[in-house]
């Protein structure tokens, strides 16, 4: 099976008496360790998608199985676990906790995780994966006293500190510059290939998009040219 | 673990931005500040009012012999012949509830200082003990007289003011001598001013004696008379051979009983009675334990079966000691009322930031939920911190509680009294306020939407 099974997801805003579908019968297999660019122009309906797919919103129809869970029977609290355990989330803005240093940024998302580990266990965790990225002197800064390439590579080791198996990153370049764009990229596609993490890029730009195995058009809610399933062979 | 971490969470939050945390805390400070020093300053006050009610007998406790009839006519409260000194002795040791007592023999007669003479309202026969159980021990003038004199039955007495200015035209009497039924008794201290008690009786218009001295020199008899304050009934003559040196003079009023009515009624044979223990409990409180201690010892020595009705009666001073605890009661629901409307205030601004520090981190919410806090998770870190901040803030505002009462008391000479009871309500208070005012807050960030707070500007 699949890691993302989606299967005619319908998402409908309703706003007074207006019906807004935003999504109109989207399919979509997404193997374990691919690596899938979800590309759009603005108002094309990738963000509701990211959101459906990063299990913070429930589609109106439709099945949607992440690593085996049905999302749509899941309670909030079920939800919010497994985005802890199976999701990590890169945002356009970072999104990291201001007068917080790196270290505790990249903590913060195993403060809510279930599984007991000493806080030294944390710590080492946290600042491998800050290494990872090429961090290890940065340990103590606090975001405004990094780059915003080096405040993206924070919030990468942060998603990455619960072993997901989803990475989502939703325009983790837009506020970058190209060349820390460039790097960035090959530190997902690293990612990708020597962790085996499914990863899917939400973008506009065909420069990001290039980067990724597969790239899935959508426009008007709907996945444009069929390529909905993985290529065979394709899938690690 | 899970505490530990949520806990360093709501520091770490806190400690972002420190000015805010102090100011928001100042409520919480004053409001807990305000508690313990009207607290510590209100008990001082209690303590100093419990004082002077002493003063006036609020904690005095009167034991009284019983009534007894004489050919059906009863002689009223007193006339039994059933106290003794050494009830009193027993009192003393016996009752942890007492402080002090003092056994009282009661006369009233002239007394006389050179040519002028005065009948003073109270002449009693005590012992040193009596000005504890008053506390009246600081005298004037002179010094008050000792146990010694008591068993030496010394001929030696202190006075009150109005007899000063009666007997002596306010000239100091300390070492003149004044005769009470021609026995000469030495001056040898001067009580201070007391004033009039609560019934308008002169208190000043007092002399103190060893009880022994009036006893056997100058009332001149022991059993026969049950209250000295009364007339004296005709068996005087009998028994006390004290009597014959020192002559009985007063006339005869009752008829004498007859051989038959002294058989009906005998006479229990003692060494002495008195006609009152006059004694003081440790606390206002503890006067309903002290009557019941009392009430036992006396019983068991007078060896009362039980069905006997006691053959004494304690009275306590009632009206006064109500008076006194609905004061203290008042004062301390007073300053309740008004810590608990400063703790409110406090509260609200707890309440008022939190929603504030809610809003502005609605991003941080948003992150929080989508890398996996459950609601309940980002309930429980607001509270933290709400409760977090009131106890900082109840931790401050002890000290700062604790400091102005000590200023209050060092520079108003106010009298004060550390209440630990405030500090632990004072800690608990602070803790409730976090938890009541911080809920809606944390209840509002944790019913957040995770996409809308992801893309609140």
């Amino acid at each position: 099976m699949d890691l993302i099974e989606l299967r005619d997801i319908h998402k409908t805003y309703y706003l007074g008496e207006v019906d807004l579908p935003v999504l109109k019968g989207v399919s979509l297999n997404v193997a374990r360790g691919e690596l899938v660019a979800l590309m759009g122009v603005s108002g094309s309906g990738k963000s509701t998608l990211m959101n459906i797919l990063g299990c913070l919103d429930h589609a109106t129809l439709g099945e949607y199985w992440l690593d085996g869970h049905e999302i749509a029977r899941l309670t909030a609290r079920e939800s919010a676990r497994l985005r802890n355990r199976t999701i990590g989330f890169v945002f356009q803005s970072f999104n990291l906790l201001p007068r917080t240093t790196a270290l505790e940024n990249v903590l913060m998302p195993l403060t809510y995780t279930k599984e007991n580990l000493s806080e030294h266990q944390m710590k080492q965790r946290a600042s491998n994966l800050l290494q990872k990225v090429g961090l290890a002197d940065r340990i103590d800064h606090q975001p405004s006293q990094l780059s915003g390439g080096e405040q993206q590579r924070v919030a990468i080791a942060r998603s990455l500190v619960n072993q997901p198996r989803l990475l989502l990153a939703d325009e983790p370049t837009g506020n970058l510059d190209s060349r820390t764009s460039e790097e960035l990229l090959q530190m997902f596609q690293q990612i990708n290939s020597a962790d085996g993490i499914t990863i899917i890029l939400v973008t506009h730009d065909p420069g990001v998009a290039k980067h990724a195995q597969r790239v899935i058009h959508i426009k008007d809610g709907l996945i444009e040219n069929g390529t909905g399933q993985p290529k065979p062979g394709d899938a690690a | 673990m899970r505490f530990y971490i949520t806990m360093k969470t709501a520091l770490g939050a806190l400690r972002r931005n420190v000015m805010r945390t102090l100011l928001t805390t100042l409520g919480i400070v004053i409001g807990v500040a305000a508690v313990i020093s009207m607290m510590e300053i209100g008990n001082g006050t209690t303590i100093a009012i419990q004082r002077t009610m002493a003063s006036i007998g609020a904690n005095t406790l009167v034991i009284v012999p019983g009534a007894v009839s004489i050919s059906g006519v009863n002689q009223g409260s007193g006339s039994k012949i059933t106290l003794t000194p050494q009830d009193a002795d027993a009192i003393s040791k016996e009752c942890p509830a007492i402080r002090s007592v003092a056994p009282i023999v009661r006369a009233r007669t002239q007394i006389v200082f050179g040519n002028r003479n005065w009948v003073p309202t109270y002449i009693y026969g005590t012992t040193p003990s009596f000005l504890q159980v008053r506390e009246w021990t600081d005298l004037d003038k002179g010094e008050a007289f000792t146990e010694h004199d008591v068993r030496n039955s010394s001929k030696v007495c202190i006075i009150g003011k109005t007899i000063v200015s009666e007997l002596f035209d306010d000239q100091s009497p300390i070492g003149k001598e004044v005769r009470i039924r021609n026995v000469a008794f030495k001056v040898i201290g001067v009580l201070h001013r007391k004033g009039a008690n609560v019934m308008g009786m002169d208190q000043d218009d007092i002399l103190l004696a060893p009880w022994t001295t009036i006893k056997y020199r100058v009332v001149a008899s022991s059993l026969a008379n049950a209250n000295q304050s009364t007339t004296n009934t005709a068996n005087s003559t009998e028994v006390n051979t004290l009597s014959q040196i020192y002559p009985n003079i007063q006339q005869n009023l009752y008829p004498v009983p007859s051989d038959t009515e002294q058989a009906d009624s005998p006479k229990p044979i003692r060494f002495a009675n008195v006609d009152q223990i006059l004694t003081a409990a440790q606390s206002g409180g503890q006067i309903p334990s002290a009557i019941e201690q009392i009430t036992m010892l006396l019983r068991e020595r007078h060896h009362l079966r039980a069905t006997d009705v006691n053959d004494f009666n304690v009275r306590d001073m009632t009206e006064i000691a109500k008076a006194m605890s609905s004061t203290t009661e008042l004062i301390t629901k007073l300053l309740l009322c008004v810590a608990m409307i400063s703790l409110v205030v406090g509260g609200v601004g707890i309440m008022n930031i939190m929603l504030v520090s809610v809003t502005e981190r609605t991003r941080e919410i948003g992150l929080r939920m989508a890398v996996g806090a459950e609601p309940g998770d980002i309930l429980r870190q607001f509270l933290t911190e709400a409760v977090v901040l009131c106890l900082l803030g109840g931790t401050l505002g002890i000290v700062l509680g604790r400091g102005s009462s000590y200023i209050v008391s060092a520079l108003l000479h106010w009298p004060t009294a550390v209440s630990v009871g405030a500090i632990v309500a004072a800690v608990v208070v602070s803790a409730s306020v976090g938890v009541i005012f911080g809920f809606y807050p944390a209840w509002k960030a944790s019913r957040l939407d995770p996409i809308e707070a992801l893309r609140y500007e």
